[in-house]
């Protein structure tokens, strides 16, 4: 019982900021229409890939002149952050293009 | 940069953990003004750029400003060797992602999140590891749910790309439940130990347990599922991005995960409502296919429509409707849909398309699939406006869609899909289905509208098939 009140009280400031973003969250991508479900999933799924940040900590802070266990899977965690991040975010952008080329077109008919 | 602030417990604040922080700040905005702007298809490409550009920046401070508890900077080697290890992901991210085909695009989805949910759960399973962590419960939690995202997102991907069949088993749901009360026990046996650093092989066996429940998990869920899960799946990876975070009290992280799992979790509910389903029985797992379910009309006669009689129908209407589906995406067909569509304007008939939520494999995929065929945006109807205007309309052609149309979720209270709110087809006065063959739908069940007197078929290969009916109505 003690650990749990100990950790609500170590983290109470992370828990306020992750109670009030989740409200934030909701709030900001409500009233979607249906044609940006999977754009907007995609650019979700990308910014998700925001573990990389651990992953570059992890690696930063590890001793890089022997090969260990941790510095082999850090450097995976990074490379498999890093997919996720930029194919992410160019594939959201290859989906969105194809509405700009629409808009685009518009006006000439 | 140095310069030491103030010291707090031993660790000194310099003006270069103050400017972390506030990109940190900065990049959080980025993410909350990016993920606004991605929800309006005006300001979409912005907001991508602008969540993009969030990522960079967190990315690119942390790397020169981080410091670790005793206050030591990421060293100059480290930095190198994480920038070689970032351009290189980088390089075949961007790879990957240009080269693939837009009917792909619900596997690729996938596919990245996958990877994002194996980091975290690396990052969890090291940092548990690391005798100075004594966040362990969020380390726990965040290799957990980590693990689930991977396997269960791998599974997603090998399901839709066609690799992976549908493993169905009326006991799997119980296998589920008793591995994930097994996790949870787990996780706390070894969370109440005093020195809980030496449980390792416990925790190598929790991410093992994780992995198989995500597989578990995914692998019955063969139905109109699969867009629910694949969006559960996505804000699971943020959770466990934000639980990661709080290993390092990392407010970016925590952040950025936190709006990417609410954003997830919203997402998944109103796909949920879209199908009538709760989300409980999505997670408990087995959908369509598992219970045959009580069909109406089966053994009814089918009655086929030639190419010629078909192009007859089509040209001398005057409102079309066209309800695509996943058919049409696997065909590559939506730019040919397009041109019937304007040969048909261009003979005097309406065409409109009737876009059901969950169409295809993910939502929204007809819209992007027809967008990329140039189609305008006007013309794409959503389900509960089209299905005001199907009794006035002449023909509607169902190409490569089944379960969205299917009036057993009408009128059949024992199948898989009764409730699930659908393209009412069946009400125009002519129903052309473009079908490759008998098959069954995505869920595995008997469709009554093939077998309906106003119902005529049109069987072949989508893409073959609309070529040979535009053919047949130009020269008409």
């Amino acid at each position: 019982m003690d650990e749990i009140i100990t950790f609500f009280y170590s983290f109470r400031e992370p828990i306020f900021i992750m109670v009030l973003s989740i409200f934030l969250g909701i709030e900001v991508i409500s009233n979607v229409p249906s044609v940006l479900h999977t754009p907007l999933m995609s650019g979700a799924n990308a910014i998700s890939g925001v573990i990389i940040i651990g992953g570059i900590i992890l690696v930063g802070h590890t001793d890089i002149s022997v090969i260990s266990v941790k510095l082999v899977l850090g450097i995976l965690a990074i490379l498999l952050g890093t997919l996720n991040v930029v194919g992410g975010f160019a594939v959201t952008g290859r989906m969105l293009d194809m509405f700009k080329k629409k808009r685009e077109k518009q006006p000439q008919n | 940069m140095d310069k030491i602030l103030q010291t707090f417990n031993g660790f000194d604040f310099t003006v270069g953990s103050a400017i972390l922080e506030f990109s940190y700040l900065l990049a959080a905005i980025f993410f909350v003004v990016g993920l606004k702007l991605l929800s309006h298809p005006e300001t979409a490409r912005r907001g991508n750029f602008w969540a993009a550009a969030g990522m960079m920046l967190a990315m690119i401070t942390t790397l020169f400003l981080h410091q670790d508890g005793d206050g030591n900077r990421i060293g100059l080697m480290n930095v190198m060797v994480i920038v070689a290890t970032i351009a290189f992901g980088g390089a075949l991210g961007l790879v990957i992602s240009k080269r693939i085909k837009m009917t792909a695009m619900p596997e690729l989805v996938s596919f990245f999140n996958a990877t994002g949910g194996a980091a975290s759960a690396l990052v969890g399973l090291l940092e548990f590891g690391n005798p100075k962590n004594e966040s362990l419960l969020v380390t726990l939690l965040g290799l957990i749910i980590g693990s689930i995202a991977f396997s269960g997102s791998m599974i997603a991907y090998g399901k839709l790309s066609g690799k992976i069949g549908n493993l169905k088993a009326g006991f799997m749901k119980y296998v589920n439940i008793l591995i994930l009360a097994g996790l949870v026990v787990m996780t706390v046996y070894v969370l109440i130990q005093p020195f809980p650093h030496e449980y390792a092989i416990l925790v190598y066996i929790l991410f093992a347990a994780a992995l198989a429940y995500g597989i578990l998990f995914v692998m019955p869920i063969g139905g109109a599922d699969m867009p629910v899960v694949i969006s559960l799946l996505n804000s699971l990876t943020g959770i466990a991005a934000a639980m990661a975070g709080f290993i390092y009290h990392n407010l970016a992280m925590i952040l950025g995960g936190i709006f990417v799992g609410a954003a997830g979790s919203i997402l998944t509910l109103l796909m949920c409502k879209a199908m009538n389903r709760s989300l409980l029985s999505v997670v408990l797992g087995g959908f369509g296919g598992g219970s045959s379910g009580v069909v109406g009309e089966e053994g009814g006669v089918i009655k086929e429509i030639t190419l010629s009689d078909a192009s007859v129908l089509l040209a001398y209407s005057q409102k079309v409707v066209m309800v695509p589906g996943y058919g049409l995406a696997v065909a590559q067909a939506q730019h040919l849909t397009h041109e019937m569509e304007k040969v048909l304007e261009g003979k005097g008939v309406s065409v409109k398309y009737g876009i059901h939520p969950v169409a295809g494999r993910m939502p929204g995929h007809m819209n992007v699939l027809l967008a990329e065929a140039d189609v305008p945006y006007e013309k794409l109807v959503e389900m509960d406006e089209i299905n005001k205007e199907i009794g006035s309309t002449d023909v509607v052609i169902v190409i490569g869609a089944n379960d969205v149309v299917n009036p057993a979720a009408h009128d059949t209270p024992g199948s898989p899909i009764y409730g699930m709110p659908i393209i009412n087809a069946a009400q125009a006065k002519n129903v052309i289905v473009m079908k490759r063959g008998m098959g069954k739908g995505y869920a595995g069940i008997e469709n009554p509208l093939f077998f309906k007197d106003n119902t005529r078929m049109l069987f072949g290969n989508a893409k073959e098939t609309l070529q040979k009916l535009v053919g047949e109505i130009n020269t008409l």
